[in-house]
């Protein structure tokens, strides 16, 4: 059968969480805008902060503009602080001179920053108030992208969160899936379900404004990311039952994944395996090949985006490497329970980050590969450490099967890399 | 508020940090929220360093702003000096602690710490990333400089070289064997590479080399206030500002100095017959004040260009930068909104452009080539070859950069010679830009086109609109714009194949 088995030493759901407070190498929840505005494509997300907002947004995107984006900052001065021009006309007026200039914008996201959230614009309020003035043509929502509130990926959880409370009611027996994916990987994902004569399904975030995305007490979701928190507590307050899965990472997440979805659904184990057992195949070839170099190497993750402990279980379980830690900026026993039970135990599991402790604790393991964040990286390389940016892990489509051998090449390619440079000085 | 999609200059504090991450045994403790560490990326990526900026954030969280952040604060400022032990430290707030308002010099000064410890006020809401390096670097140099006896022999420190700068690492090198060519030695290179103790001894040199305005004036005119030393107008990027600047020094250290030019190739570069096609040639330069002066005297006076605009991002520079612009008979664009810039570079519709990394996406997306000549930086501006903007050297340098976005001369001779050919027709797109060779879909001629409307109601007849295709794609832009400004001025509304060349010789020079 193709339940994963839980590792005979026990898992790591019960184990000590080093819990640690300080300075945090981290994005804040703007960042998540990068990949979001691309996603939803009648959205503009307007960031109400300061210039270092717009600049962590052109630098976190490491990319200049090339076509008009579909986010900006509406970059708080002086006069707006001293309370010599009402931030809210302000708004108004920049928003009104957005919507006049881009007629394809059907959903305006106003998103609070560590500057707008500590002088209290109520952003809230604008978002109701401006909804009624561009009713029906655009709705207005808000979230909180600040890094005073959210770390990262919060940033996406915000936002679909915000929109849970809008989502029309529906009575009908719907699977909803959550979280942003890049849409070739969302097809891939929607094609297995539709396969095992699943539907209809409902996508959060809808690649549209979207009338068919509906929520009631009969509907089921799935996330497909572990850092949606705050949407799974939305979607329960609407009456949703979440199907506690493992992330679909790899092939062993990716069928313990559809398999709780296909049990829901009463598909039977013929066409469950029908389905999946031509990806399958491909899938574990695909890591299988990534793994040659990963076996027997060590790996410690510095938290970055939630990703870290379905990727942990990933590399432990499928490509044979050794978790010494596994830092998540935060951990939700609802949302990452299935994964650490398949964890075998032994890695430090640590939770928050006081940056320069972890550094010391990751020099004296000198882990094989260390997962961290842009400022950390080539610091870590100039002392021998290889490194994976775990920015790319975001960016890039690593879910379900067809991309199972993507990721594991993310984390090969570092290593791979090392062994082939011949650029030491002859002794 | 002002709506922005994207940035020349980031806040303040990241100019702090250029300063910071340029010096060693400094350490700069920022107030700051969660995220603000991405700037970090900024040095580690960008500029491929590969050690973290010496800053600490003290990471406050909504949770905290109700309890204590002053003790965060302290406790963040403690746990630096503790771990780093650096020679001195600063200390600051990101734009959302000047908000919160903890006072964090005030809070550093009660802790009683035996290093200095140097307060910042950065106004994040209505100052910007130069002023930002410009000023943390006046308060290194106010509070740590200290009187004492000139070197015995005549030297001279190099001032303004940050972090994250345009050709800094590489300025540094050749300034320095410039100057020791004119028998002046370096007492001391800052902020790059500079200790807290190396900025106590700035005083011991006889003048300062402001090899950065941008980043160093204010330190510049504090020490020749304070400590009497004069420092350089003249920043030597191109033949005939490195000329003047060896001059300036020859001046200040009141003797005489032999130049030796055995290096410098640009000017017979230039002068050779290659180089006839480069003539004329419209650019528009923008990006920070220092480099567009630079640029504009070596486009118009050592490449023979034709300067059609000229602007800067750092307000800080306008004035200068609207003297320049008169003399060259040009408006100066002082802006910070890049959409402006493409606005003003489609209107002037130039030859090249030389510019920031933003104006080369808008060349790219015009059709222009651009050459990069200064900040804000990218990871392609750290090449690993020496490449050099100041001296001799750094001329060399910039004519390649120059030269090598545009279709070199005899080339752009057979690209008009065989327009027609099979490989060469519009729709393969230049070979500069790494376009794939398409073979050309012969279309049938329509026996009866419609003749084609332009603007204000000028229309192209079919033949001049089909001798308009003939004319090679980078230059078939400005060709039509011509025509239809000449006839517009004309009166007319309908061009001929006649009123098509009586325009070219309109235009001719």
């Amino acid at each position: 059968m193709n339940v994963p088995m839980t590792p005979t030493n026990g898992g790591c759901r019960t184990a000590p969480v080093l819990k640690e407070r300080g300075q945090r190498e981290v994005f804040c929840g703007l960042t998540g805008i990068i990949w979001l505005h691309r996603k939803m494509q009648d959205a503009f997300f307007l960031v109400v902060g300061s210039r270092t907002c717009a600049h962590l947004l052109q630098s976190a995107a490491g990319v200049m503009i090339f076509a008009e984006p579909r986010f900006g900052t509406a970059i708080l001065e002086e006069q707006d602080l001293a309370g010599m021009a009402d931030a809210h006309v302000e708004l108004d007026r920049e928003v009104a001179r957005l919507l006049s200039r881009r007629p394809d914008i059907r959903q305006l996201f106003l998103v609070g920053s560590c500057p707008s959230e500590v002088i209290k614009i109520d952003l809230a309020r604008a978002a109701e108030r401006l909804s009624q003035v561009h009713a029906p043509h655009v709705r207005v929502l808000n979230y909180s992208g600040s890094g005073i509130e959210t770390t990262f990926t919060e940033g996406e959880d915000a936002c679909l969160a915000s929109m849970v409370p809008v989502l029309k009611d529906t009575t009908a027996r719907e699977l909803l899936v959550v979280g942003a994916l890049p849409d070739v990987v969302e097809d891939q994902m929607v094609s297995l379900l539709t396969d095992m004569g699943i539907g209809p399904i409902r996508l959060l975030p809808a690649r549209r404004i979207d009338d068919t995305t509906a929520v009631g007490e009969n509907t089921v979701f799935a996330l497909t990311q572990p850092f949606l928190g705050d949407t799974h507590a939305a979607l329960e307050r609407r009456g949703a039952r979440h199907l506690s899965a493992p992330f679909p990472f790899g092939d062993e997440g990716t069928t313990a994944w559809l398999r709780v979805i296909a049990n829901e659904f009463g598909v039977s184990e013929e066409t469950f395996d029908a389905v999946t057992a031509a990806p399958r195949a491909r899938a574990r070839k695909a890591i299988a090949q990534a793994a040659e170099v990963l076996r027997g190497k060590s790996v410690f993750f510095f938290p970055d985006s939630q990703l870290e402990i379905p990727l942990a279980r990933f590399l432990t379980r499928e490509c044979g490497m050794t978790a010494i830690e596994v830092g998540s900026p935060y951990i939700h026993d609802a949302l990452h329970g299935p994964d650490l039970d398949l964890l075998p135990a032994g890695p430090q599991i640590s939770e928050g980050q006081d940056v320069d402790k972890q550094l010391d604790r990751a020099r004296a393991a000198r882990p094989d590969l260390t997962i961290c964040g842009l400022g950390l990286a080539n610091p870590l390389e100039a002392e021998g450490l290889s490194t994976k940016w775990a920015i790319e892990l975001v960016f890039t489509p690593v879910h379900f099967y067809e991309q199972a051998g993507d990721l594991a090449g993310l984390f090969s390619r570092p290593l791979r890399r090392k062994s082939v440079l011949r650029l030491e000085a002859a002794e | 508020m002002k709506l922005t999609v994207w940035t020349y200059e980031g806040p303040p504090h990241v100019g702090a940090m250029r300063v910071a991450t340029a010096m060693k045994g400094l350490h700069y403790v920022l107030h700051a929220p969660q995220g603000d560490t991405y700037a970090d990326l900024l040095f580690t990526m960008i500029e491929r360093r590969n050690h973290r900026p010496p800053v600490s954030y003290t990471t406050f969280q909504a949770r905290d702003l109700g309890a204590d952040t002053a003790t965060l604060f302290k406790a963040s400022c403690q746990d630096a000096v503790d771990r780093f032990n650096p020679q001195a430290i600063i200390v600051g707030a990101s734009c959302t602690a000047e908000l919160i308002q903890d006072d964090p010099a005030g809070l550093a000064e009660t802790m009683g710490l035996s290093i200095p410890v140097i307060p910042l006020e950065l106004p994040s809401y209505s100052r910007k990333e130069n002023f930002g390096a410009d000023e943390t670097f006046y308060e290194i140099v106010k509070h740590l400089a200290k009187p004492q006896e000139r070197t015995p022999r005549v030297t001279c420190n190099i001032l303004g070289p940050t972090a994250l700068g345009f050709r800094h690492r590489d300025d540094v090198e050749e300034l320095t064997g410039l100057l020791s060519d004119l028998g002046v030695n370096v007492n001391v290179v800052a902020p790059l590479g500079a200790t807290p103790a190396d900025i106590a001894r700035l005083p011991a040199a006889h003048f300062n080399v402001l090899m950065s305005p941008e980043t160093g004036e204010a330190a510049a005119r504090w020490l020749e206030k304070n400590h009497a030393q004069p420092y350089t107008k003249v920043v030597p990027i191109g033949v005939g500002a490195t000329r003047d600047f060896i001059a300036e020094v020859s001046r200040i250290i009141d003797k005489p100095v032999l130049i030796d030019e055995s290096r410098l190739r640009m000017p017979w570069w230039s002068r050779s017959v290659d180089s006839t096609y480069l003539t004329g040639k419209r650019v528009f330069i923008f990006g920070d004040g220092t480099h567009v002066a630079a640029y504009a005297r070596i486009a118009r006076d050592e490449m023979g260009f034709e300067v059609v605009g000229m602007g800067c991002y750092n307000r800080e520079m306008a004035r200068p930068i609207r003297a320049l612009a008169k003399e060259y008979g040009v408006e100066a664009l002082i802006t910070d909104d890049y959409l402006e810039v493409e606005q003003t570079i489609e209107a002037l519709s130039p030859e090249m452009i030389l510019g920031t990394q933003m104006e080369r996406h808008i060349g790219k997306r015009l059709g222009i080539p651009c050459a990069v000549i200064s900040a804000p930086v990218h990871v392609q501006d750290y090449p690993a070859r020496y490449s050099p903007q100041v001296g001799f050297e750094g001329a060399n340098v910039i004519f390649d950069t120059l030269i090598h976005p545009l279709v070199m001369g005899l080339e752009e001779h057979l690209l008009t010679m065989f327009r027609d050919d099979f490989e060469f027709h519009d729709d393969a797109g230049a070979s500069h830009h790494g376009g794939k060779a398409k073979a050309r879909v012969e279309v049938e001629e329509a026996v009866d086109e419609a003749p084609q409307p332009a603007d204000d109601n000028i229309i192209w007849l079919s033949d001049a609109e089909k001798e308009l295709k003939k004319i090679p794609f980078f230059v078939r832009g400005k060709a039509r714009r011509n025509t239809e400004n000449y006839a517009a001025e004309k009166g007319l509304h309908q061009i001929s194949l006649d009123t098509l060349y009586e325009a070219k010789a309109h235009y001719a020079r």
